[in-house]
């Protein structure tokens, strides 16, 4: 890995990097299969995470078929259901959401929203698309190995995830291992792009205050998931050793199934540590660049400065770093020594104020706002919805004796669907309804969009708030099928039903986004530069789609933050960040401010 | 674990209080050029780039050794960790060379800022071959130790000790290669600053590689023992 | 308008939906109503605060909609407000940690006296073991384990033989007795969870974990496995039997040593 640093060498900061020294394309194959260019590399890894990602859609129809309708198909195993929890929640967590909020939006927007011309390494952001395209592969190899996927949960707690009793012990957990380690070090090669590039890569008069919300997300989210993967790498490659090489770092003495194995001295405990050092971070991996992105489109379509952007910054910074010290509430009955129950409760309720702050100053925003309800705006008010809700429900499970009844039943799955499946969701869909037209040139439909949100923030909805009330009664987690269980009601039955069928229905209307995403490929209403009257610097490019190189001869200069809406006295109701103060002559002939008007 | 991060935060901290985070940004309007140090980094983004990837070995080799120590520290095991490994003297010898390829390349660099291309070249080659022979010695070490009998599966501490100082190996492994594209661009024997900077990045892995082996090999020797006494304490 | 609308809708609908549900805990069968109570202030608090900010929200919506001609107000921040909104949710977060760490801390401390047994787990059924009237549990390994000696208790350890062993049965429990139950798994991570009883623990090989409580009423509980265990992880059920004292003596004098059980086993072959 050390190659890639000393890759590209040079000391002249990318941001004043003259035109000739970028990288350029000569064939059709280096321009859009094997390209260096990040809004390229950025689509890639969209059209790939978004692939996946109907799978694992795909995969919460079966398991919520079998849970609504227990025994009725009998194409769903036991062994089957497992497996697709495992696969289902490992891709929507990894491969979907931390994929295209990093390698995705992160890819497109940090260069254009920073002024830059490009990543500062873009050979190694190329690589890092093509080890996560592997990692995709692998992961989808294992489906068909021999035993099937491996079926241990997501959290592939050992010493049950390499033993026979869990399906795909066999083949499917070396490939599940294997798959995670290509693509930590390919994340490692992007995410140094990312953080570099906000370093070094920003333009004149872009100071770290006038950034926009995203980029700090995204940035933040970068950084934390470069020193909490390796916890995950180290912890794959430990247990692939214990699986291949019949080393013990997990797994003490152990009869299976009537089976003296050879095992000894290992600890089970150690995975959860690792695992989870790297868990919990991730959750604010794939939150905090919704909670950037969110801002930006709650602020652009309400036509106000986000409240509170000071504020903002510092929660985002502060949640990154106390989410290093929390990882053990995910292991309150695990265990570990009781008496950590008490560091860790309080360190988890602490991340509650800076969050509820950042909530607060959403729905501040809206106040005295100009609101134009557009789709990005619907689902950004979806987020706040759904992320107040996930978010609450986490101060159940943070505090420490609560736990003690409802952890591992369907409170805690509701939960974090809440908060970190739907809420994040919505987001990514929001963000591209916003971004579509500087990507594409067109607009998505906007009926279409419509429908889709609003099927998918009520479905969504209705499938994931009753079901905490399952977990309330004791309906535990990862259970093929209930059974016969005294304490259970038959109603909960009915329930169970009822959110199957909003479950197929979100699921089905998620083909409608689908559809109009290529569609409007073709169809769309032509954008213009900008479209939503927004300030950050993407929407300034002097192109739309912006060509390789981004800015054309000169960078843009920065005069001001990204968010001067409505400001008392301007012209219009918003201030481009490159549009030089009155009075002082403009330093660089850039403009071409947006021609859309 | 976390020293590590709490080092990773107090840079990042410093950083930060040097970026006036707490400016009001609607109130400025203007080019940022009245405000020094808040601008691009103007560190080389290779530099830059180094950096970050060394906080990520880092965290990497934090969590191995946490990982080992909170081991050697679970003590309600009621299977014995396996006996200590021994410290052969080759280790020694290996620590040694790794010392000198970390010197001769922090000399080098030194020459490439004077211009002095012979004694650059001298420098490389000699980094290159002290460190191959650092990495020939551990796969010595690990071939005494299997032939007496210490194989990696045969306690827990035997393979944390393989894969502390495999993975290990491997960095260094990684780092030769970026070292031999070094020294092919200090060969034709003209100062270019790219050559310059190669040196450079070289010499700082190199060190950082020493370190975390310097770390790795208190372990190894039992050196570290009292810490880890520490760390149970405060565990338990 | 019909956003907002439907935001209020969502806030209301999910309060009544709270308090209209049939669906809410099993009635509890132990000491920890305590947790009960936590779970119940926090719903207060976060139900609360749920409904204010959604239906904050509907009100902008509803009043700042977009029209001809309006233009937003400019406001980038206040700290005053935001320090009060931070110190406000500071508190409200204390409400709810303080009874949490209050009945956490009482978790933790298992009362002197307390009456210890063990529960041992394997795919996937439970077993149990209680001391004998030494009132000493012995050592165990899984090692030692075989068709004759399934828990894997140390056939040395002469502490150990007069314990008693319980495969394939249930566990009785007299009522008001704290109970230790020192929990420990043969091959991988379960959890002992009588839903009734409110508390849970994982059950790990290679180490002895623990939780205590007291059983307040007298009834026939099922044991879950919480802590996914492979494919028959929901058939890996279990009963606890909660009776009176002198019921409770009639059952344990009817059960088994582990040298019993060996004598047994060997005077088959
Ligand atoms: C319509 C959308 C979705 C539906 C209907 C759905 C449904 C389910 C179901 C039925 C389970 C298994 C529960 C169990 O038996 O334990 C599950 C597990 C899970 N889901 Fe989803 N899900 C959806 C979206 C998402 C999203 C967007 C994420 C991204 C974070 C996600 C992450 C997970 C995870 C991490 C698990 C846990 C897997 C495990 O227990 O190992 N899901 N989901
Ligand atoms: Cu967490
Ligand atoms: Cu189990």
């Amino acid at each position: 890995m050390g190659e890639v640093i000393f890759g590209s060498g040079g000391v002249v900061p990318a941001a004043e990097l003259p035109d000739v020294e970028l990288y350029h394309a000569k064939t059709w194959i280096t321009k859009y299969v094997f390209s260096q260019d990040a809004k390229v590399i950025a689509v890639q890894y969209s059209i790939t995470a978004m692939a996946i990602g109907v799978v694992a859609l795909v995969l919460s129809w079966l398991m919520r078929l079998q849970l609504g309708f227990p025994g009725t198909f009998s194409f769903i195993s036991a062994e089957g259901y497992y497996q697709f929890i495992t696969m289902h929640g490992m891709i929507m967590v990894i491969y979907l959401l931390t994929a295209l909020f990093l390698g995705g939006f992160g890819n497109y927007l940090i260069p254009l929203m920073v002024g830059a011309r490009d990543m500062v390494f873009p050979y190694a952001n190329m690589l890092s698309y093509w080890l996560y395209l592997l990692a995709v592969l692998v992961l989808v190899a294992s489906i068909f190995a021999p035993g099937g996927p491996t079926g241990a949960g997501w959290t592939l707690y050992p010493p049950q995830a390499i033993l026979g009793g869990t399906p795909g012990a066999e083949a499917g957990i070396i490939l599940m291992l294997l798959s995670l380690i290509l693509f930590i070090i390919g994340f490692t090669m992007g995410g140094l792009n990312y953080v570099v590039t906000v370093l070094q890569g920003r333009t004149r008069g872009m100071t770290l205050m006038r950034m926009p919300l995203t980029v700090w997300g995204i940035f933040t989210a970068t950084v934390m998931a470069l020193l909490a993967f390796p916890a995950l790498f180290v912890a794959a490659v430990m247990m692939l050793f214990d699986r291949t090489l019949g080393t013990s770092f997990f797994m003490p003495s152990l009869v299976s199934m009537g089976e003296h194995l050879k095992y000894g001295g290992g600890s089970p405990i150690l995975w959860q540590h690792l695992f989870w050092f790297f868990g919990h971070p991730e959750v604010y991996i794939v939150a905090l660049p919704a909670f950037g992105i969110v801002s930006d489109l709650i602020s652009v379509h309400a036509r106000k400065a986000i409240f509170g952007y000071r504020m903002m910054v510092w929660a985002i910074v502060i949640i990154g770093a106390l989410s290093f010290v929390v990882w053990a509430h995910h292991m309150y009955v695990s265990g570990m020594n009781l008496n950590f129950g008490f560091f860790f409760a309080v360190t988890t309720l602490i991340i509650a104020v800076p969050t509820a702050i950042k909530v607060y100053n959403w729905v501040l925003t809206l106040w005295h706002a100009d609101i134009h309800l557009t789709v990005p705006m619907l689902f950004a008010l979806g987020f706040v919805v759904t992320f107040v809700n996930g978010g609450l429900t986490g101060l159940f499970l943070g505090n420490v004796v609560v736990d003690l009844p409802l952890s591992a039943t369907m409170f805690v799955v509701a939960h974090f669907h809440m908060v970190m499946g739907v809420a994040p969701i919505l987001v990514v869909f929001g963000g591209i309804y916003h971004w579509y037209p500087k990507v594409t040139g067109r607009m998505m439909d906007d009926r279409l969009g419509k429908l889709h949100f609003w099927v998918t923030f009520l479905g969504a909805y209705a499938i994931f708030f009753p079901m905490h009330y399952l977990g309330l009664i004791g309906v535990p987690r990862r259970y093929y099928e209930l059974g016969e269980t005294a304490f259970i009601p038959k109603s909960a039955e009915t329930l169970n039903v009822f959110i199957t069928l909003a479950a197929l229905i979100v699921g089905a209307a998620q083909m409608v986004f689908l559809f109009n995403l290529v569609r409007s490929l073709f169809n769309g209403r032509l954008a213009g530069g900008n479209p939503w009257n927004a300030t950050s610097l993407e929407w300034q490019t002097p192109e739309t789609p912006p060509a390789h190189g981004n800015w054309g001869k000169e960078l843009p200069v920065v005069y001001r933050w990204a968010y001067d809406y409505s400001v008392p006295g301007a012209e219009r109701d918003f201030i481009p960040q490159n549009q030089p103060p009155a009075g002082v002559a403009a330093q660089a002939t850039i403009t071409a401010v947006s021609a859309a008007h | 674990m976390l020293l590590f991060l709490a080092v990773v935060a107090a840079i990042s901290g410093w950083w930060l209080s040097q970026q006036r985070l707490t400016s009001k940004p609607w109130l400025e309007e203007g080019v940022q050029g009245d405000f020094p140090g808040t601008g691009a980094s103007s560190l080389p983004a290779a530099k830059l780039g180094l950096g970050v990837f060394l906080a990520v070995v880092g965290s990497l080799f934090a969590l191995l050794i946490s990982a080992y120590l909170m081991r050697v520290s679970t003590t309600s095991l009621n299977i014995l960790d396996g006996p200590k490994l021994p410290g052969p003297r080759l280790l020694w010898f290996n620590t040694g060379m790794l010392v000198l390829s970390s010197v001769a390349l922090q000399w080098a660099w030194l020459q490439a800022r004077r211009r002095q291309m012979d004694g650059v070249r001298v420098n490389l080659l000699v980094a290159a071959v002290s460190a191959l022979a650092f990495v020939a010695g551990q796969l010595l070490v690990w071939r005494q130790l299997t032939q007496s009998g210490y194989f990696l599966t045969s306690s827990p501490a035997n393979s944390f000790f393989y894969l502390l100082t495999g993975v290990h190996g491997l960095h260094v492994l990684g780092g030769l290669a970026a070292l031999g594209r070094t020294i092919a661009r200090a060969w034709p024997g003209v100062a270019t600053e790219p050559m310059r900077l190669g040196v450079e990045l070289c010499a700082i892995y190199w060190h950082f590689l020493l370190l975390i082996w310097l770390v790795v090999f208190s372990l190894v020797m039992g050196w570290a023992d009292d810490f880890a006494d520490i760390c149970r304490a405060l565990i338990t | 308008m019909v956003v907002a609308l439907v935001l209020v809708l969502v806030a209301v609908g999910s309060v009544v939906f709270h308090l209209l549900s049939p669906w809410w805990f099993t009635p509890i069968a132990s000491n920890w109503g305590y947790i009960d109570a936590t779970i119940n202030i926090t719903f207060w608090i976060t139900g609360f605060v749920f409904s204010a900010v959604v239906l904050f929200m509907a009100y902008c919506v509803f009043r700042f909609r977009h029209v001809d001609g309006r233009r937003a107000a400019h406001q980038p921040e206040s700290t005053r407000l935001e320090s009060w909104l931070g110190i406000a949710t500071a508190v409200g977060v204390a409400a709810m940690l303080a009874p949490g760490l209050f009945v956490w801390s009482q978790f933790v401390t298992v009362p002197a006296g307390t009456a210890e047994l063990e529960v041992v787990g394997q795919q996937w059924q439970w077993s149990f073991r209680l001391p004998g009237k030494q009132g000493r549990l012995g050592t165990s390994d899984p090692q030692y384990v075989s068709a004759d000696n399934p828990l894997g208790l140390n056939p040395n350890d002469p502490k150990g033989r007069d314990n008693i062993v319980i495969v394939g049965d249930d566990l009785h429990l007299p009522i008001g007795k704290p109970v230790k139950l020192l929990l420990r798994s043969l091959d991988v991570v379960h959890d002992f969870w009588v839903p009734e009883f409110r508390a849970k623990m994982d059950l790990l090989p290679g180490l002895v974990t623990y939780f205590w409580f007291t059983p307040t009423k007298v009834g026939t509980y099922e044991i879950l496995c919480a802590g996914f265990c492979g494919i028959g992880h929901p058939q890996m059920r279990g009963s606890v039997v909660v009776e009176e004292e002198n019921a409770y003596q009639a059952w344990l004098g009817k059960q088994q040593t582990f040298e019993q059980l060996t004598k047994k086993q060997l005077a088959k072959k």
